[in-house]
């Protein structure tokens, strides 16, 4: 999101290289991401979407270079990183109600037995999130679209700078897809919070999108939607002939053999 | 032990039975609340085929104890910390390790029926170890039983909010600094203390009225992740005090009696139970539910 004057950027990664197994996933990677930008990253199975998102949670460490929020280098179990892990549906007996996964969020890392009150910030965030009357219902109890938005809830647990989103829109249907990204969008508006959303599919959050992130065979490209999603652009990032064809809201890239997106 | 209980077919004598069996009383208290306690993250980590597992390798390792001459608590102990580490280095989720224990656990049977078949032993120890012995727990025993329950229980009491967290939510626990990793060893260990403990009562083919029925009553009953392991408690040790009790009037080993107790509260639990408003809402139409707030 471009606002006037220069901010101080809560994501930062600087010459950032990955390699795992051998293989060098991403290198050189600068990017720097202002309050409340939405980025999207995009790229095949096994380019480092997921991995770029564990280097900022500090679950992984880089090969090279650095990684910072807001200043400070990443580290594990940072309060102004949010995460919202990929979909992966919860056991009918999970003894866990809305609201306790919410209040995971807030305090589940600290020793000890669970508390008895009620918070108040995990009434709050269910609110934010339109999720209310979900405060009582076990997780395994909701529905795909459902359990996204009270995990966006807990990610919104520590009031963080950075929301981090991996698939979320996974095995939800357009309307619930609309929603969630609908969530989002807000939130970064109104509370300044950065957004990167890691997917395959570009058009549910291509009107929320300011930046793409699109990495490929260790290499990748990064601007504007409409600087990134261009034939040109995309044909030698995957080294083949890809065409991109945009109607109004909507992108679509085609290739002549299967790239894999 | 088993002659004196056959002349005791009827309560009549209550008052004079209860001290012979105090120990047994104490015994099954602690089991109870362990068992119902520790059930809660069986139930949570998706453990109970593993539980199996493991009663049945501390079986093996109290009948090999046997066979040497050795401690049986000690040889149960060594059997299900052992089986509970190998299970813990398979990893945390369940289709990874479920076929391993599958292979281990007739394994960890068949070793105990042969030690037993070669211990010339006196035959309600053979019979014990598979099915419950809670009327011979000895002074030392018992010590031993308060010992492991106040370590588990002491240990559970410190890492309970964490190993919740990782349990259900393994991935943002690991973000939010969660040590994942090691919880789920210390996990590991805490249940194969625990299973060895309640082999030396309700035998090793019976662990599960323990260590899972009585959480699976308590999550039909209750969402309060307060209230579950209250619950939870609360029903292994009326299975177990009750299994104690009624034991004493019959010849019958007291096993049966626990389970059927552990079993009757879960049915009840299944049709008076309504834990969540939405029972009522098949998982196939949950979708369309609730989506028009906001």
């Amino acid at each position: 999101m471009t606002t006037a004057g220069p901010s101080r950027p809560v994501l930062s990664l600087r010459q950032a290289t990955l390699r795992l197994g051998g293989r060098e996933l991403w290198s050189g990677l600068d990017l720097d991401v202002e309050p409340g930008t939405f980025v999207t990253v995009l790229g095949p199975n096994g380019s480092g979407k997921s991995s770029l998102l564990k280097v900022v949670l500090g679950l992984r460490e880089l090969t090279a270079g650095s990684a910072s929020v807001a200043g400070r280098a990443v580290r594990r179990g940072d309060r102004r990183v949010g995460y919202v892990p990929q979909h992966s549906g919860f056991d009918a007996d999970t003894p866990v109600r809305g609201r306790d996964l919410v209040q995971l969020g807030v305090d589940g890392h600290r020793w000890g037995l669970p508390s008895w009150g009620r918070s108040s910030v995990v009434q709050d965030r269910l609110r934010q999130v339109g999720a209310d009357h979900l405060a009582d219902v076990r997780l395994g109890r909701m529905s795909g679209g459902e359990q996204q938005r009270v995990r966006i809830a807990q990610a919104l647990a520590t009031d963080p700078d950075v929301l981090l989103c991996d698939e979320p829109l996974l095995s939800l249907d357009p309307r619930h897809q609309a929603r969630v990204v609908d969530l989002l969008d807000r939130r970064r508006r109104d509370h300044g919070t950065a957004v990167v959303f890691v997917t395959h599919e570009i058009n549910p959050v291509l009107g929320a999108t300011d930046l793409v992130l699109y990495l490929m065979d260790g290499r990748f490209v990064l601007g504007t939607p409409d600087e990134v999603l261009r034939s040109e652009v995309l044909s030698s990032l995957y080294g083949t002939r890809v065409e991109v064809v945009r109607r109004r809201d909507r992108v679509a890239v085609l290739a002549d053999e299967a790239v894999g997106f | 032990m088993d002659l004196a209980f056959s002349d005791f077919v009827d309560f009549s004598n209550y008052d004079r039975l209860v001290p012979l069996v105090q120990n047994s009383l104490y015994a099954g208290a602690l089991l109870g609340l362990l068992g119902g306690l520790v059930g809660v993250f069986v139930i949570a980590r998706d453990l109970p085929f593993a539980v199996h597992g493991v009663s049945e390798m501390s079986f093996a390792g109290a009948a090999a104890a046997l066979l040497l001459g050795g401690s049986v608590v000690a040889g149960s102990f060594a059997g299900s910390v052992v089986a509970a580490a190998l299970i813990a280095a398979l990893g945390a989720r369940a289709r990874e390790r479920n076929s391993v224990i599958g292979v281990l656990m007739p394994f960890g049977l068949g070793l105990g029926i042969l030690f037993l078949a070669l211990h010339e032993g006196r035959s309600a120890n053979k019979f014990g170890l598979l099915t419950g012995q809670i009327v011979a727990v000895d002074s030392a025993r018992l010590n031993l039983m308060i010992v492991t329950t106040l370590a588990v229980v002491a240990v559970l009491a410190v890492i309970w909010r964490p190993l919740m967290f990782a349990s259900v939510d393994p991935e943002v626990a690991a973000a939010r600094g969660v040590p994942v990793g090691l919880l789920h060893w210390v996990f590991m260990i805490l249940l194969g203390c625990t299973v060895a403990v309640a082999v030396q009562a309700v035998g090793a083919l019976l662990v599960l009225a323990l260590l899972c029925t009585p959480t699976a009553a308590a999550i039909r009953l209750t969402t309060s992740p307060v209230l579950l392991p209250l619950l939870s408690a609360l029903f292994a040790l009326t299975a177990m005090l009750g299994g104690t009790f009624l034991a004493l009037g019959t010849a019958i080993p007291i096993s049966p009696y626990v389970t059927t107790l552990s079993f009757l509260i879960y049915l009840v639990a299944r049709v008076v139970g309504r834990p969540d408003r939405r029972r009522e809402v098949a998982p196939s139409g949950g979708g369309a539910v609730g989506i028009g707030a906001a």
